[in-house]
């Protein structure tokens, strides 16, 4: 059972800020998601591997070379606020 | 009185010299204006996706096979997921469960003690972007982000909480770099934060089994620093229990300036980096023969060379752990040797005044400008008579300054060593005549006295009579 | 019949025989958008400049003699969360309303390569999370055959745009069903490709390990045109497979005589409206007059794909989405107090709330203490998923079932219920998980609301798929039909 806490804090791990009615709701409706989810524990999977990747690919490596940098004004171009050539953020603490 | 013992284990991360970036082809190159060594991946723009480097898996296993680690024959990357302005993705692509290597040590010496310090594992990673601030981070108005760095291929090398003092502390990481410099994988400039150090450290009763609540130190910016905080930090955790506290367990920061650690100012978010196997990515089945292929290609490491230095040139092992602290002064001392066979005569000179000229100047062993051949032609010059072992430091100096060979500043110099008889004993003569006070105190036993004739000698000579001459000309006439 | 019916092969075949020029084509087809356009809102951004000097391009390559490749010249739409150079890319979200990516995705790439004119950037559920296209931040994309009813999701403005002839190909992604469902419920052919026949870079990241672009057309061979030339190992993508990709069109061929087809009940039971099963049954019975053997067959662990899906999708999606924070591109909240605060508000007001519950469901299953239940379970469920498919294509060719288990539902009608909305997925789902190919095509009507059969193939088979729904196609005439606006 997910309480409005569990939201709280998951709502942090993910900076996302909740108004008190977004906390009611996602509550109750990952409430009903993971009731729903339930059925998986029923599975035994003691023995079964997990598949992170549905492709046998292994050892895909590219060549240690140097390439084409992004122009520097394309690079800040989507910036929403800039100094000079660096990106500009509000105050960190 | 409880007597505390002190519990140390230090996280290093080394960012390594391959020419681009872990996961895209960027350059790697240190400095750069701001936001201009980036492309759409590392910038972390919607849609890119990461292509494993395939030399910083090379490198990673090279410095795990020099620091004695098991190399995964299986290994992948994962995400580490946590909000900062400097990373581009808000998660940085790390390993978590399944780390390139595992299970090494290295060695340490601390007074005249070798103690095995374990490697718990060696993961590769990406770097972060660089913050600048106005100030510091606590009082700047706001803070600029220079992406530059991000992606930068780094090792991160994790020890076992071996280490039971700062000195081990600081030799475990001096030794570590030794060995990561050997094998040429990063070229670790704490300055320009190529090698960076992490301790973990907690105290505890002597001769407890268990360990206390420890804390990590962050922003030791030299190995002066790691040391200082170390020290610091012991006496605080001990000070602490003494009086009846309890550590908290939390991440401090270094202060060198202030010399102490302070808790980090950051607001309290709980730290839940919900790893997950990064599905851009595709996983790692190391061959054996590349590894074996590696091992082969690996340089003598330093705890072979010293060894070998002490066995086959008889140094002291003092001696033999300083030339072979870097491969650069090793492969100095030997190309030195190699001209001139006298390997403690050698290691003097390196050590001594070879050494305090390269730190005076702050020049590096590779840039030095006397060759080791010229060394060796020197010393080889002294052995045969031709100049005097005073008049070399001269020499040397100047061949230090000038980079030009010992016989030219010789003979431009006129400073071949006078082992005429007739010559030097008319100055003999000469300083008996004026200086009767000391011949008279020589002859009343003060041996002393004979030094200072001596000298006046030499300083008629400038420096080029032949010391054991003149002594044996004073002997006769006195 | 009207120009902006015709398929791409009866486009290129009058180009070559210059009949009609490329350019007078895609004037024609941004006519087409003009009328249209107002009632079904398939694109955010058109392209028309850049459109019309490529066409004039492919003309001057027509008149000076050369050959021409089957898509040069053919207006193509590209779903907007694939990046596209100099032209603004958002994936239907707030938070990249402002975004213009300075590079080309792959397959955007790969288009421009093969010559076909960029229409436009058609919507679709914001970062491709839903099945309605009513997830988007601007505007809500209607179903041509019925403007009450959703086109399907995510990818439904390529969907309708192929529909309502506002293209003649396009691009959409597929990391649930977000081609197939909406190919279906719009009454075109859409494909999902083998996990790593097609290039992701440059396709912004829902479920990495979901997420596939494929091709709509308007017939299978288009389908196969399209497929042909976006598929292919990209050295950029490490997920990305090397194989050779055969000349696709080879495989249409009118025959099925000998194929074994398996149809799993699971897919043919939960929640199936009797008229979508009536099609489907109908299909299998036209596959068995032609030739091929098809019988019912089980793939146990269905029950668990959607689960497995909603917790694995979700997962990656909440990392994939934490770039979104407002400091290197994209919406920045004003009025911040610190960095924090500013990631939290960008998000927060940058985020629809569909979004926002698949990060807030991701980031609880990654989570300390919980991710061994979900996340880990899920991965492990994900394999037994993947054996039923392996067990089931050691005795069958391929396997069909309904794309959906509905034809297009109402505006609204689920909206409310995220677990109702998920549930229209549950046939197209273990397809992702298990990384297969899966084609959806035309095979009936109910009322005037097209309905889907979906075609599931061995991984990289998407030939055997081909020819399938080719011989289908060529049996049937459902695919003719067009929608009256």
């Amino acid at each position: 059972m997910i309480t409005e806490k569990d939201v709280d804090h998951v709502a942090l791990l993910a900076r996302l800020e909740l108004t008190g009615e977004d906390k009611e709701m996602f509550t109750r409706q990952l409430n009903d998601i993971l009731e729903h989810f339930q059925s998986l524990q029923r599975l035994d999977t003691e023995k079964v591997q997990p598949t992170a990747h549905v492709l046998p690919l292994k050892n895909i490596y590219r060549e240690d070379r140097v390439g084409e940098h992004i122009p520097r004004d394309d690079a800040l171009a989507n910036c929403p606020d800039r100094v000079d050539n660096y990106f500009k953020v509000p105050k960190i603490v | 009185m409880t007597q505390y013992e002190t519990v140390i284990g230090l996280e290093v991360h080394a960012e390594l010299k391959t020419r681009s970036k872990i996961f895209c082809d960027s350059t790697t190159e240190f400095g750069g204006d701001p936001n201009t060594h980036v492309c759409p991946v590392c910038l972390g723009l919607p849609g890119v996706l990461p292509v494993v480097n395939k030399t910083v898996v090379e490198y990673a296993i090279r410095a795990a096979l020099a620091l004695n680690c098991r190399v995964a024959s299986f290994s992948k990357f994962d995400r580490k997921n946590y909000y900062y302005p400097d990373m581009p993705k808000n998660y940085q692509i790390s390993q978590y469960d399944l780390p390139i290597a595992e299970h090494g040590y290295l060695n340490i010496e601390v007074k005249g003690e070798v103690r095995k310090i374990g490697i718990t594992r060696l993961h590769m990673e990406e770097d972060t972007g660089k913050l600048v601030h106005q100030g510091n981070i606590t009082t700047t108005p706001f803070s600029l982000v220079d992406y530059n760095r991000a992606g930068v291929p780094l090792i991160e090398i994790v020890s076992d909480p071996d280490m039971r003092s700062p000195e081990e502390a600081y030799e475990y990481l001096n030794k570590l770099k030794a060995i990561i410099l050997y094998t040429g994988v990063s070229d670790c400039k704490m300055e320009e934060g190529s090698l960076r150090c992490d301790a973990n450290i907690s105290v505890r009763p002597a001769g407890s089994q268990e360990f206390g609540t420890k804390t990590e130190i962050k922003n030791m910016n030299s190995f002066k620093a790691l040391q200082k905080a170390l020290t610091y930090e012991a006496e605080r955790q001990i000070k602490v229990l003494k009086e009846g506290g309890r550590i908290i367990q939390e991440t401090r920061t270094w202060d060198d300036e202030q010399g102490i650690t302070l808790p980090m100012r950051s607001k309290e978010y709980a730290h839940d980096y919900r790893y997950l196997p990064d599905p851009d990515l595709v996983s790692m089945v190391i061959d054996r023969e590349w590894v074996e292929e590696i091992k082969r290609s690996l340089p003598e490491l330093p705890d072979d060379r010293k060894e070998r230095y002490v066995r086959e040139y008889g140094l002291p092992v003092y001696d033999a752990m300083v030339l072979t602290n870097t491969r650069e002064l090793a492969d100095y001392f030997e190309d030195c040797v190699a001209v001139y066979p006298n390997a403690k005569t050698v290691s003097n000179w390196v050590m001594g005044d070879l050494s305090r000229l390269l730190n005076a100047s702050v020049v590096g062993i590779i840039n030095c400008p006397i060759k080791p051949e010229q060394l060796g032609a020197l010393l080889q010059l002294i052995e045969k008579g031709t100049i005097s072992g005073k008049i070399a430091k001269t020499v040397f100096e100047e061949m230090f300054a000038t980079g030009k060979a010992a016989e030219t500043i010789v003979k431009e110099k006129g400073l071949v060593q006078i082992s005429d008889e007739g010559a030097i004993t008319a100055i003999v003569e000469e300083v008996i005549a004026k200086n009767q006070k000391s011949v008279d105190d020589y002859r009343a036993g003060k041996e002393r006295a004979l030094s200072f004739l001596v000298g006046q000698v030499m300083k008629a000579s400038k420096g080029k009579a032949n010391p054991e001459l003149v002594n044996r000309l004073f002997k006769e006439r006195l | 019949m009207q120009l902006h019916q015709l398929t791409a092969h009866e486009m290129h075949d009058l180009l070559i025989n210059k009949e009609l020029s490329s350019e007078e084509l895609n004037n024609h087809i941004f006519d087409r958008i003009e009328a249209v356009e107002d009632k079904i809102k398939a694109y955010l951004t058109l392209t028309k400049e850049g459109a019309l000097e490529r066409a004039r391009s492919v003309d001057g390559q027509i008149q000076s003699g050369e050959r021409i490749g089957p898509l040069a010249g053919i207006p193509v739409a590209v779903k907007d969360n694939i990046c596209t150079k100099g032209i603004r890319t958002t994936a239907g979200s707030k938070i990249l309303s402002n975004f213009i990516p300075p590079y080309n995705a792959t397959v955007v790439e790969k288009l421009a390569a093969a010559g076909a004119t960029i229409v436009g950037k058609t919507n679709l559920d914001e970062f491709a999370m839903g099945s309605s296209t009513e997830n988007s931040a601007f505007i809500a994309t209607k179903n041509p055959w019925d403007t009450g009813c959703v086109p399907g999701g995510s990818s439904g403005g390529s969907a309708a745009a192929v529909c309502a002839g506002e293209a003649a190909l396009a691009l959409g992604s597929d990391t649930g069903g977000s081609i197939r469902q909406p190919a279906s419920f719009c009454g075109v052919v859409g494909m999902k490709p083998t996990y790593g026949a097609v290039s992701r870079y440059g396709l912004i990241a829902f479920a990495s390990s979901l997420d596939q672009i494929g091709p709509f057309a308007r017939d299978v061979t288009d389908c196969a045109l399209l497929l042909g030339v976006i598929s292919g190992h990209d050295p950029r993508d490490s997920t990305s497979a090397g194989y050779k990709v055969p000349d696709y069109t080879t495989f249409l061929n009118n025959n099925v005589r000998g194929l074994k087809i398996g149809v799993p009940e699971e897919f043919m039971a939960q929640g199936i409206s009797p008229e979508v099963r009536a099609a489907v049954e109908r299909a299998m019975s036209l596959y068995e007059s032609l030739g091929a053997a098809v019988e019912y067959t089980t793939l146990p662990h269905t029950e668990y794909a959607l689960p497995t899906y909603y917790i694995i999708a979700p997962a990656e999606a909440s990392s994939n989405l934490a770039r979104y924070d407002g400091v290197r591109y994209g919406f920045r909240a004003a009025e911040v107090a610190d960095v924090v605060d500013m990631f939290m508000k960008s998000r927060s007001q940058g985020f629809g709330p569909e979004v926002k519950r698949r990060i807030m469901l991701g980031t609880y299953a990654l989570s300390a203490g919980y991710y061994d239940a979900y996340y880990l379970k899920a991965l492990k469920v994900r394999t037994l998923i993947k054996q039923d498919f392996d067990r089931a294509f050691e005795k069958y060719d391929l396997l069909l079932s309904p794309t959906s288990p509905t034809p297009a539902f109402r505006f609204g009608d689920k909206v409310d219920d995220p677990f109702q909305m998920y549930l229209s997925d549950i046939c197209t789902i273990s397809v992702n998980l298990a990384g297969i190919p899966g084609i959806s095509l035309p095979c009936g009507f109910v009322g005037q609301m097209p309905v889907g059969l979906q075609l599931m193939g061995k991984y990289f088979d998407e030939g055997t798929l081909l020819r399938a729904a080719y011989t289908f196609e060529q049996n049937t005439d459902y695919h003719k039909e067009f929608p009256k606006i």
